[in-house]
């Protein structure tokens, strides 16, 4: 198992340096960057001069490929550079924001496993019946649904309700307090995006969850217990449930990676000030390090979960064996 | 996959025969049986033909202008009536005073064009991609990978965000954005499909008789992984429209005036939420309705092809 850890994480290397050329050229295909933007984006006279101290500056005067091995060296060395707009650390811009996302995402995940397990058993047990086809449309729903309109609705249900019961309309507050400062003014504010992202991540797994259970619950074991005269609940919840959560476990693990970049059109509906949002900004500011930066955060997190899952896998399910 | 045995051959040849049977009723009385075994598939077909006759009769569906600014009317409500042009705004108009429901028909032209081109581009690349490197195998095929594993490594968006950050906002750049993800998504399932069909011995035969690579490639694999690629060409549909209108949404997509639902819900369908609440609902009953309406059709492509997923 370690041997195949070791070679899995082996085989990471070059697909991380793979990413890092491809978003590192990909930035830099088209001419303009941050200096231009930001001295002559407002379509005001620039100095030629100005402009071309600040590409000094930030070392965008330099060979491309001077450049690019700049970018890889901050790897080895831990230092990711300045962010191009701001001038602060991207450690610190990324820092900053980090929490919230996270704690987004972990929401988002509750809140997708919190539906999905339960719909998805029900729609299975009760396969082909109206139940099923009423939880199969609301998972089918869910995929349909742009997580930024579902967010819409959400602040437009929530400024009806409340300017309904309450007299005067309530919006979630805007500016992040960490959960340990203030929970309920916390959740108040996060819970919105968590439910928004989190039901059409469920939807993924309420299929996922239907669709292993239904096959599990044609395995001879299932059929021995039936024979055996056992209640339904409890081959069900004991037996099948059990061996169906697998794949449910690599959809909710791959996803909850995903979450991590993905917020990006969430965090804009709701104003949070999240890594998604850094990410669409600095692309805006053509922030060349910031936007790269991002990228490989998002990419590194994203092929070590797709690792973890599939170690996980291994873990959970004894006859999987890797080599 | 080991070479067709006597029971596949039989196999096909019970399927000739149905199809044979399938072929002497006419059309319709096909289409009914079709649309009977897969209730929700075939309702999502018909929602995409109303979008499709929809997008493609735009100009005769609408009367009001989709692109002109008319101040008088900003936020006019469902049901206003323009004294000049004597026409009822009948879903309300926008913060520009154009008629809502006019840019969601036009919009549809938007969303089913970029929804089309990028499916049946990105998945069309990643048919070739895929059975040319099952075919080559060897350094080809590795090189090929890695590059598949790298772009995979992307989630959808932030890689499409990236190309947008490159090539700048627009239609056009939104269309290169989405279909460069698809691309290596296509590749890789075809390309294990490839694999099973290089070893069965048709291939070594048409190899044998000296067929270039080129034929055996285009006539002889490509045909035999069409199931994977119709699958994720209906799947990739719903995607691009929702991608699109992602990508519309922040900004980073189609501009304005052209319409597109995710760029009338940018507009500033936050700020007249309260006042205006059709300006932020009727768009994303739109999107919500066509990437509906693929996935279900989707789905039922996918349970007709590939038996082995059907009762999924």
């Amino acid at each position: 198992m370690s041997k195949y850890i070791l070679k899995r994480l082996l085989m990471l290397i070059p697909t991380l340096i793979g990413a890092a050329i491809f978003v590192f050229f990909l930035l830099r295909l088209v001419p303009g960057d941050v200096c231009e933007l930001r001295l002559a984006g407002t379509g005001l006279y620039a100095d030629p001069a100005e402009i071309a101290l600040c590409q000094k500056n930030l070392g965008l005067d330099q060979p491309l490929i001077v450049q690019f091995f700049d970018f890889l060296w901050g790897y080895v060395v831990f230092d990711l550079g300045d962010s191009m707009w701001t001038g602060f650390p991207v450690v610190h811009e990324i820092g900053l924001r980090f929490e919230l996302s996270l704690q987004v995402a972990i929401m988002a995940t509750a809140v997708a496993v919190i539906i999905a397990i339960p719909l998805g058993v029900i729609s299975a047990v009760k396969q082909d019946t109206w139940i099923d086809y009423v939880v199969r449309t609301f998972s089918i729903a869910g995929i349909a649904m742009p997580s930024f309109w579902l967010g819409i609705l959400i602040i437009l249900g929530l400024l009806i309700s409340t300017q309904h019961f309450l007299g005067e309309p309530w919006m979630p507050p805007i500016d992040y307090v960490p959960i340990w400062e203030d929970p309920m003014r916390n959740l108040s504010q996060l819970i919105w995006p968590a439910v928004a992202t989190g039901y059409r991540y469920s939807a993924v797994a309420t299929r996922m969850t239907r669709s292993a259970l239904l096959e599990v619950l044609r395995e001879d074991y299932v059929r021995t217990a039936r024979a055996k005269g056992l209640i339904e609940k409890i081959i069900i919840n004991r037996h099948a449930l059990k061996n169906s959560l697998l794949p449910v476990v690599t959809i909710i693990a791959i996803e909850f990676a995903f979450l991590m970049g993905g917020l990006v059109v969430t965090e804009q509906v709701f104003n949070l000030n999240g890594l998604g949002k850094l990410f669409v900004e600095s692309v805006g500011a053509q922030d060349f390090n910031m936007t790269q930066q991002l990228v490989m955060l998002v990419v590194v997190i994203f092929v070590f979960t797709n690792l973890f899952v599939d170690v996980l896998y291994a873990w959970l399910d004894p006859r999987i064996r890797y080599s | 996959m080991t070479p067709p045995s006597e029971t596949a051959a039989a196999e096909i040849e019970v399927e000739a025969d149905f199809e044979e049977l399938a072929e002497k009723k006419p059309w319709y009385i096909r289409t009914i049986e079709m649309a009977r075994q897969q209730p929700l598939a075939a309702s999502g077909f018909v929602i995409i033909i109303i979008m499709l006759l929809m997008a493609i009769f735009a100009d005769l569906l609408t009367v009001f202008p989709a692109e002109d600014n008319d101040l008088e009317y900003m936020l006019a409500e469902p049901g206003t009536i323009h004294s000049d042009l004597e026409l009822t705004f009948l879903l309300g108009a926008d913060q520009f005073g154009r008629d809502l429901l006019t840019r969601i028909v036009y919009g549809a032209r938007t969303a089913l064009f970029v929804g089309f081109t990028c499916a049946i581009i990105g998945s069309t690349l990643g048919l070739i991609l895929g059975v040319a490197s099952a075919y080559f195998g060897g350094w080809f095929d590795l090189v090929v990978q890695r590059v598949v594993d790298v772009v995979m490594a992307f989630p959808l968006i932030i890689l499409a965000l990236a190309v947008v950050a490159t090539l700048g906002p627009g239609t056009q750049n939104v269309i290169i954005a989405i279909t460069i993800p698809f691309i290596p998504q296509c590749a890789r399932v075809v390309r294990s499909n490839a694999l099973a069909i290089r070893e069965i011995p048709y291939v070594d035969a048409a190899r044998a008789l000296g067929f270039s690579n080129a034929r055996i490639i285009m006539r002889h694999m490509v045909p035999n992984v069409m199931a994977p690629y119709l699958i994720m060409l209906t799947s990739f549909l719903g995607q691009a429209i929702l991608l699109e209108a992602s990508l519309s949404y922040l900004g980073m997509g189609v501009q304005e005036p052209t319409p597109a639902w995710g760029l009338m819900l940018q507009g500033g369908a936050e700020e007249f939420a309260e006042s205006a609440p059709w300006v932020a609902i009727w768009p994303g009953v739109a999107i919500s309705l066509a990437v509906f309406a693929f996935n279900l059709f989707g789905d039922g492509v996918r349970d007709t092809l590939d038996p082995k997923l059907r009762s999924r």
